[in-house]
């Protein structure tokens, strides 16, 4: 595949590809400070929930501009925000806990903050097997129902991050604001539709 | 009062000669006069080391992962913006329940006192430990000065008030600043219990709490206070600022538990700093591996309600 600068896909997926190159160069480089797998956690979990963001920021885009077929782009945010939580969990699991299950199963029922991590990476993972276009076609109807799930998965991960936290709440409260009114532009569309809907509907007929 | 090791000093534990320097330079920079110094270069090697030997962590990672929040949230900044900061002249007042309340000059604080090394593990109640060579003196010897009454039950250490200098003293009420911090009387002046001057040979970087803080190596790091400038003995417990922002998250002990979960994650483990990719979490040790010198202090109490 030749990589054309100019076309906004080869674009978007180099951009999804961008924040784990400059992770990997800060790995090499022994660039992650004191606590470098503490930085590893936090650089990837950010990244799950920016991609969390800008795929639930497809849809609101989409009705103001009018622009159509931006579901690829939703499709191919979602995939990426998959591939860094997996990443995430990954580095949880090998590079810090070396696979030791008995310190790792205490650490879990242990930390709340944890099982709210783990239920947003289960959503994450159910919408990005169901992704692929066969998987959309078998599930008909029931494929928007699966995949409104994300809302769920956004507000988990808001508090994975705000309960991991001891003082300074700026970066959740940052995101959380931010899918708060992702999701408020949503609830006020789909009112507008409802209304919008019940005035096409004829009125009743007049009895005789 | 002088700290026993249970084992004897071997020749390869003697102090080699830079390591000795260091120390007359730290002695030197605080104003010790050369008879405390040639008192004050016993090396301690504190007596839970007699199973494993603690090798000290970096002095890059202790120097620059710091939670002070008075500059800084962020570990990595708080050497930055700590370098204006002025930690000399520094006036230490101990007041309260005493005879005789002392309002002296760091300096002169020192002069009595007998500086040591002390190596110590630090853990954080974030779920991170390291290992440092701190260099301090008994908190008992000094508050042995000042005559406490039979009444001082608790004590209280408050932090230095700058908001010009500390940005967050401004900008942030996460904590209620200045920052304070409590012990028992009996915990305070436990044998383990310092107030350290340095560490790694030196004096105490700023921004890890020059010119003097607490170090209690078997409570979580926020129970060490940084640039304590007022120590008093109290009747009643005194709330700290962490207590304060969430009691039910910050105990008044907060003694290292791997037992007692924080309400939002496990104590069972931690991070040593400096260990490594694909290195297990080590697995958290009841009061930070001091158990012998400490759990006595706390015989028949529900260590889950008193946390």
């Amino acid at each position: 595949m030749v990589i054309n600068f100019k076309n906004p896909w080869h674009i978007s997926i180099i951009a999804c590809f961008l924040p784990l190159f400059f992770l990997l160069i800060d790995v090499l480089f022994n660039n992650l400070g004191g606590n470098p797998i503490q930085t590893l956690h936090i650089r990837l979990g950010d990244w799950s929930l920016r991609f969390l963001c800008v795929t639930l920021a497809i849809t609101p885009i989409q009705v103001i501009t009018r622009w159509r077929g931006m579901a690829d782009y939703r499709q191919l945010f979602g995939l990426c925000c998959f591939g860094y939580s997996l990443v995430h969990v990954l580095v949880y699991l090998v590079v810090d806990n070396a696979l030791n299950w008995s310190i790792i199963a205490t650490d879990v029922i242990e930390s709340p903050y944890i099982w709210l991590g783990l239920f947003s990476f289960l959503i994450i993972t159910v919408l990005a097997v169901t992704s692929p276009n066969y998987a959309k076609k078998k599930l008909g109807k029931n494929w928007k129902k699966i995949h409104r799930l994300i809302y769920f998965s956004a507000l988990f991960a808001i508090i994975h991050y705000l309960w991991q936290l001891k003082g300074n709440l700026v970066q959740p409260i940052f995101y959380g604001t931010l899918i708060s009114l992702l999701l408020l532009f949503r609830l006020l569309n789909h009112w507008k539709n409802k209304r919008l809907s019940k005035l096409m509907v004829p009125k009743r007929p007049i009895s005789e | 009062m002088l700290i026993k090791s249970k084992h004897s000093v071997h020749e390869s534990e003697i102090t080699d000669p830079l390591v000795f320097i260091q120390r007359r330079n730290i002695i030197k920079a605080l104003g010790l006069s050369t008879i405390g110094l040639t008192a004050g270069v016993t090396n301690v090697f504190a007596a839970n080391q007699t199973s494993q030997k603690l090798t000290p962590t970096s002095s890059d990672i202790f120097k620059n992962y710091t939670n002070y929040y008075e500059f800084s949230f962020n570990k990595e900044d708080s050497t930055e913006l700590a370098k204006n900061f002025p930690t000399n002249p520094w006036q230490l007042e101990i007041s309260g329940e005493v005879e005789n309340p002392i309002n002296l000059n760091l300096e002169d604080v020192l002069k009595g006192q007998l500086v040591q090394e002390y190596i110590y593990r630090f853990r954080c109640v974030e779920g991170w430990s390291m290992v440092v060579p701190w260099m301090g003196f008994s908190l008992a010897s000094l508050i042995k000065l000042t005559k406490p009454l039979s009444s001082a039950n608790f004590v209280k250490f408050t932090s230095v008030l700058n908001p010009e200098l500390m940005p967050n003293q401004l900008k942030s009420n996460v904590l209620s600043w200045p920052y304070t911090e409590g012990l028992r009387i009996d915990e305070a002046t436990h044998p383990l219990t310092i107030l350290a001057v340095g560490a790694y040979g030196n004096t105490l970087p700023k921004q890890n709490g020059a010119p003097l803080r607490l170090v209690v190596p078997w409570k979580y790091g926020f129970k060490s206070i940084k640039a304590i400038v007022k120590i008093e003995l109290l009747k009643r417990a005194p709330i700290s600022s962490w207590n304060k922002a969430a009691p039910n998250e910050y105990g008044f002990y907060a003694n290292v538990n791997p037992n007692v979960p924080h309400p939002r994650w496990s104590q069972n483990s931690e991070r040593l700093l400096g260990a490594g990719f694909f290195t297990a979490r080590r697995e958290t040790e009841l009061f930070n591996g001091y158990g012998d010198q400490v759990a006595s202090l706390y015989k028949d109490m529900d260590l889950r309600h008193f946390f």
